[in-house]
């Protein structure tokens, strides 16, 4: 291992140790890889950036033998990898490390990373050559984590370093890292970047698929843009600009919404020390006060109770101690019917689990929380011709590509999905908006129109509760912010009081004890 | 091998696959026949003609597919809505004892009046008997497969006893069987001097009404969002545990009609061996009619259709009227392979 390969300029650095040449594959009528060709150098990072269905997961599962490309070919190190066999990329040592974790919880860190690893029939793993190994990987490259641990107790950004040493343990000489950042703190993200340079250092390439524009920057050498199926440019990063990378990736140019500071209305839902335990999480003693005209911004790393005071918001569970009061009256009896009666619109966090019934219509998906209003039955009997005019109105207010309102929902893309979500919920025009993580997985262009649209209804007077895991759509859109870790919530800051660094240490959990605990005004 | 998801399905597609579920299914029993020693393509063709090839073949088919298409439409409904009622079988059971026990004289009421008031109490029974597993499946979240499957045998034994106790019939010699139901509660014959009955008709009426339901109505709405996916339908509002019972009721009282049918159109008593299994293989018609209650009736008469057209064949030809349960396992396997082709892609590599 020599350290001669660390240089981090431009373009193609060392010898390519990957070269894809004219992969195109096909799904029916879509191209969803259109000739794509790049090489991979020694000891560099390459960011693959794209929107939503642009074809990066394709492409690099193609990369990864998950799928056969119809056309072109993978070189690893100048031998022709063989297509469609997973088996094969491994030994070659390409390493993926998935956006969803893929590890045992029930297993210890060193039985996850060495799982697989042995022949199938071999009685008892080699635990003392493991460990020894899994030290001197976590010493070289920064990747500290007890081997002895169960993998169920560990962080996220613990159980991330597990994956990276599970490929590293296999002598993975390429990594893959699929959307690495989603799920990590901001300090998190930057330990995990000193990973990957020293990771290069070490002579490793490294693809990095992403769509933050600030980290692409931030961590890679060059950068290739995907724009519907093709490569839509390659630059190299110093070379760049952030609103270079926007426009390749959009294929025009994106400004970022300014929203025009408003004067906060009237309180329209009051949480007053509410606490609860549900499916969906935990909250400890939560107040906060939402008001007409405003949008209260929640950051926080994924699964520290956003989801509860989601569920709670939207009628799924109600309050075991504390009050909720919306419209100044505290709710009773409190179900998802009362909330969308009381006037709560609400944007659920996944689209298709919670959000939409996949094998039915648009039209049926549109009506599902209004069906029984008179404009849409009448005797038990449902009105279809209503309830399609009703998504036509939707599709075409919203712009939703869709071919009809019979055509069954799974079919749209997530962008369109979410706009007829959107639609749905701000059709009655409620007057208090739950919007958790509205935008997630979205294109820039899907995002950019549920932000005008958010927007809009703050115009309107409506209060807004944004839930996101996406600091920068907190820090443009909210006009308070709020952050949440283990179920309770910090005291609010206005637009640009707190730093993001501030944010990451109040998300991390730091500075939330007792007496800074969250009492919003 | 790999599965790939496909865009959906066009119409050719939809109609060439079932009927190479179909080809499939003979090709299959064909060397099955081989086997047996006898030549595919007669006993193929003996048993078209046994099931279709004679107005006595095609009544005997009708009047078999009758409870088929209650059991059937029955076990639609439930599994629309994701709710696996196993327990048709004792639904028809329960709707036969109501019939008798209403039937046999104790309401000497005229047929007009009488009949609909046996089917709706008749009904009434066999919604309460899968009330019972609804119930503990919303509550407790006790596995309804389970529950309904076991009812089977609790109700059967229930109707042995009462064959043997309170429903005896004093003048059967000894037989464990009721008495007959009276004249005003009989369906009439739909030919003079033939077994199929008005029961056949009811059961057209409940299907084209299930197809109403389902299609047309709130509830139908609700029964399929529960079933496609019950997170969404709960956060939509819907009361998903009350969905799942009013289908319960509707999925029970449909099994029970099957119980009457039988009873007040063909036997005209209750014996242990009224079901031949209709209540289980209710769950094949409804699986290969893809849950849609028009498809049932279509279902429903061609299962029957191999079931008489394999007895007939078999007196003819020699082969086991077996060949009939293999014939109709292996049409809803490849029925469900056919299903899958619809919405997946293949991939061999």
């Amino acid at each position: 291992m020599t350290d001669e390969a660390t240089t981090t300029s431009g373009a193609q650095a060392g010898t390519p140790v990957l070269r894809l040449s004219g992969i195109t594959k096909r799904f029916g009528p879509l191209v969803a890889n259109n000739a794509i060709s790049f090489a991979l150098g020694r000891g560099e990072v390459v960011a693959l950036l794209g929107e939503n269905g642009a074809g990066k997961t394709t492409l690099m599962n193609i990369l990864f033998g998950h799928y056969v490309a119809d056309e072109g070919t993978v070189e690893v190190f100048g031998d022709r990898l063989p297509p469609g066999d997973p088996h094969a990329a491994l030994e070659a040592g390409i390493g993926m490390v998935h956006q969803h974790f893929t590890l045992a919880d029930n297993m210890t860190v060193l039985e996850n990373i060495a799982l697989g690893t042995q022949p199938v029939w071999s009685l008892r793993l080699d635990r003392g050559r493991a460990r020894a190994r899994i030290a001197e990987l976590s010493a070289d490259f920064g990747l500290a984590v007890d081997p002895g641990r169960l993998v169920s107790a560990l962080s996220v950004g613990e159980r991330q370093r597990v994956e990276i040493l599970k490929a590293l343990y296999r002598d993975a000489r390429i990594l893959i890292l699929d959307e690495p950042t989603a799920v990590l703190t901001p300090a998190e993200t930057e330990a995990l970047f000193a990973t990957l340079r020293m990771l290069v250092a070490k002579g490793l390439s490294i693809i990095f698929i992403s769509h933050k524009l600030n980290e692409v920057m931030a961590v890679s050498d060059r950068v290739l843009v995907l724009r519907g199926g093709r490569l839509a440019g390659e630059r190299a990063t110093a070379g760049t600009t952030r609103q270079e990378l926007a426009a390749l990736m959009v294929g025009r140019e994106v400004a970022p919404p300014q929203p025009a500071p408003v004067e906060p209305g009237a309180v329209l839902a009051r949480l007053s020390g509410v606490s609860l335990r549900s499916d969906a999480g935990r909250l400890d003693d939560v107040t906060l006060d939402l008001r007409g005209g405003e949008i209260v911004g929640l950051a926080g790393v994924s699964g520290n109770g956003q989801a509860a005071l989601a569920a709670l918001l939207a009628g799924m569970v109600a309050p075991a101690s504390g009050s909720l009061e919306i419209g100044g009256r505290p709710v009773t009896s409190w179900t998802p019917r009362a909330a969308l009666a009381a006037g709560v619109g609400r944007i659920p966090e996944n689209r298709h689990a919670v959000g939409t019934i996949g094998d039915m219509s648009v039209a049926e998906n549109v009506i599902s929380e209004r069906y029984r209003d008179a404009r849409f039955s009448s005797r038990g009997f449902l009105d279809w011709s209503a309830a399609r005019g009703f998504a036509q109105s939707i599709v075409d207010a919203y712009d939703v590509k869709c071919p009809s309102p019979d055509a069954r929902i799974r079919l749209l893309s997530g962008g369109n999905m979410q706009k007829l979500i959107l639609g749905r919920a701000l059709d009655p025009d409620p007057s208090l908006i739950l919007a958790n993580q509205p935008t997630r997985g979205l294109d820039v262009g899907a995002v950019s129109y549920v932000h005008e649209r958010l927007l809009e209804a703050r115009g309107r007077g409506a209060a807004i509760l944004l839930i996101s895991e996406d600091l920068d759509e907190i820090l443009t859109l909210s006009d308070r912010i709020v952050v949440m870790s283990r179920g309770r919530l910090s005291a609010p800051s206005a637009r640009g009081e707190r730093s993001v660094a501030e944010l990451g240490e109040l998300m991390a959990g730091h500075g939330l004890d007792a007496g800074e605990r969250g009492h919003a005004a | 091998m790999r599965l790939e998801p496909k865009p959906s399905p066009t119409m050719v597609e939809t109609l060439a696959y079932p009927a190479g579920a179909v080809l499939v299914t003979v090709l299959f029993a064909s060397l099955l026949v081989l086997a047996a020693g006898a030549s595919p393509f007669s006993v193929i063709y003996l048993v078209a003609k046994g099931a279709a090839g004679s107005q006595f073949a095609l009544v005997e088919t009708l009047t078999r597919a009758t409870p088929l298409i209650f059991t059937g439409l029955a076990v639609a409904v439930a599994f629309r809505a994701k709710l696996w009622n196993i327990g048709a079988e004792a639904q028809l059971y329960i709707g036969a004892v109501m019939t008798i026990v209403l039937g046999t004289g104790a309401l000497p009421l005229p047929a007009p009046i009488l009949i609909p008031l046996i089917m709706i109490a008749a009904m009434a029974a066999g919604a309460l008997l899968l009330l019972g597993p609804a119930a503990l499946k919303v509550r407790f979240g006790v596995d309804e497969v389970v529950t309904t499957l076991l009812l089977n045998f609790i109700v059967l034994l229930f109707v042995s006893l009462l064959l043997e106790g309170p429903l005896k019939d004093p003048m059967g010699l000894g037989w464990p069987q009721t008495k007959k139901v009276i004249a005003e509660a009989q369906l009439p014959r739909l030919i003079q001097g033939k077994r199929l009955h008005f029961g056949f008709v009811i059961a057209l009426a409940a299907a084209a009404a299930t197809w109403v339901i389902m299609k047309k109505t709130v509830f139908g709405y609700e029964m399929r969002a529960v079933g496609h996916n019950p997170e969404a339908a709960r956060f939509a509002g819907m009361p998903v545990n009350r969905i799942l019972m009013k289908t319960a009721l509707l999925s029970g009282g449909l099994a029970a009609l099957a119980g009457f049918s039988e009873v007040a159109g063909l036997k005209g008593n209750l014996t242990l061996d009224l079901s031949p299994g209709y209540g289980y293989t209710g769950i094949v018609v409804a699986m290969l009619a893809l849950l849609n209650p028009l498809g049932v009736v279509i279902a429903a008469i061609f299962v029957a259709g191999i079931f008489v057209g394999a007895d007939a064949m078999s007196r003819a030809a020699g082969v086991p009227s077996y060949i009939a349960d293999v014939m109709v396992a292996t049409a809803l396997l490849t029925m469900v392979v056919a299903v899958m082709l619809t919405r997946f892609r293949v991939r061999w590599r």
